[in-house]
């Protein structure tokens, strides 16, 4: 119960004091100060290299979950095989890179000014993949815009016309198609800026305190013991 | 020639992806599955050459007596893959603890000094005045006030409460409609790039090689 529970609740309520502890001390404090800045220097170093480390727990389960499923022939199990080909072989360019061994000079360019081939990957394989993925939305978007359109109360209207003002207000295309109206060339543009900067801003800045009031409510209940889901367990 | 091989990979690839458009097939899959690899193998090149190479490996290996301290966070950090060994999966809880608490630390401090703070202050400071008209000051606050009544759901949202609230999902309507134009602009911007790609670079380096 000790070392599973009640040592890294323990470590919990310690470490996670120390960044609140030392943002109001001074480090030019008399006694404190070294150990202030000791805290925020070498501390702050330790979790950037454990956050290196748990970045990549998730590569560590995609490996897992796709060498069985291409162990065990499963439905599919040839993209399995691409997905960890695709891993192997860049992970393998980024590690080289890190190493700095033979043509692996970096993620960037080469110091003969060619490219890496971690950078040719990046260029020619990453890069198209995740533009053309995502670029795959804007045929979507239509269809989304009509099912939302079909929910006809206020709500969904409102959000329609909004959308439609900004985009016709932010696009060459929509200054021409209502710039024959009489200050159609003005009043569009500036309709757009008032939605932004007015209603849009209400609207983001009770969803950030919100959202920020529930995180620091959250960070005070994992700091004091209250929240351990992310241990795994919601043992008392 | 490595630039000719370039395109022409970028070029199926991104034919691979748009292949969805007609219906879910093997080279979409094949593409997609590729695009989940090569991302992860990115992150993994992002960190080795970002995090681990310059705080730990280089200085580890560089003067290792001033710099055994950093066998600390290498124990923690190796200590997290415990997790994929059943006997031993608690310990990683320790380096786990150590983790979370440092940035839930970090976040707390963030959220209430860089988030909250600056915009209440930037709400209510300047009613009027500064760079807006007082009608447009006015209508900030309320809506504010409004959406953040939207989000109180320690009291029943009926009568006046209730009236507010739906003030507030109306101004939440209002940022996700311009969030919503922005979204269909940006991918609409990624797709014209892709077709920039397809029908001009692709020609033009094609081109230029042969």
């Amino acid at each position: 119960m000790f070392w599973k529970l009640r040592l890294p609740l323990a470590l919990t309520f310690i470490v996670g004091l120390v960044p609140i502890v030392t943002f109001f001390l001074s480090t030019q404090a008399p006694v404190i100060g070294p150990a202030v800045q000791f805290a925020r220097d070498r501390v702050e170093r330790y979790m950037v290299i454990i956050a290196g480390f748990a970045l990549l727990l998730g590569v560590v389960s995609v490996v897992q979950g796709s060498v069985r499923k291409i162990e065990r022939r499963r439905p599919g199990w040839p993209f399995a095989a691409s997905l960890l080909a695709g891993l192997v072989v860049m992970g393998a360019f980024g590690i080289l890179s890190a190493m700095r061994v033979g043509p692996f000079q970096g993620l960037l360019t080469a110091p003969d000014g060619g490219m890496t081939p971690f950078f040719w990957m990046t260029r020619n394989l990453f890069n198209p993949l995740q533009a053309a993925m995502f670029s795959l939305l804007a045929f979507y978007i239509a269809s989304a815009a009509f099912r939302a359109f079909r929910v006809r109360n206020v709500e969904a209207t409102i959000l329609l016309i909004a959308a439609f003002i900004v985009m016709a207000g932010r696009t060459p295309l929509g200054e021409y198609a209502f710039g024959w109206l009489p200050g159609g060339e003005r009043w569009l543009p500036a309709v757009t800026d008032w939605i932004m900067t007015v209603p849009n801003a209400a609207a983001q800045r009770g969803v950030i305190i919100g959202a920020a009031l529930g995180a620091a409510s959250l960070s005070l209940r994992v700091i004091l013991g209250i929240e351990r889901s992310y241990l795994g367990t919601t043992e008392k | 020639m490595s630039q000719l091989i370039g395109v022409w990979v970028a070029a199926f690839l991104t034919l691979c992806i748009f292949s969805f458009l007609y219906r879910d097939n093997p080279f979409f899959r094949f593409a997609e599955s590729l695009f989940a690899g090569v991302s992860l193998g990115y992150y993994i090149g992002i960190v080795a050459v970002n995090t681990l190479v310059p705080n730990l490996i280089n200085p580890l290996f560089g003067d290792f007596g001033a710099n055994a301290h950093l066998l600390i966070p290498l124990l923690l950090g190796l200590n997290l893959y415990t997790r994929f060994i059943p006997r031993i999966a608690w310990l990683a809880r320790i380096s786990l603890a150590v983790y979370i608490a440092y940035y839930i630390g970090i976040n707390m401090v963030q959220k209430i000094q860089g988030e909250i703070v600056p915009q209440v202050g930037s709400t209510i400071l300047h009613p009027i005045g500064g760079v807006m008209t007082p009608v447009d000051n006015l209508i900030l606050i309320v809506g504010v006030l409004a959406v953040l009544i939207y989000f109180y759901f320690s009291i029943e949202h009926r009568g006046a409460v209730g009236a507010v609230s739906r003030l507030g999902v109306w101004f939440l309507m209002l940022g996700f409609g311009a969030a919503f134009g922005y979204t269909v602009m940006g991918r609409v911007s990624l797709l014209i790039g892709r077709m920039n790609f397809l029908f001009i670079d692709l020609v033009r380096i094609t081109g230029q090689a042969l």
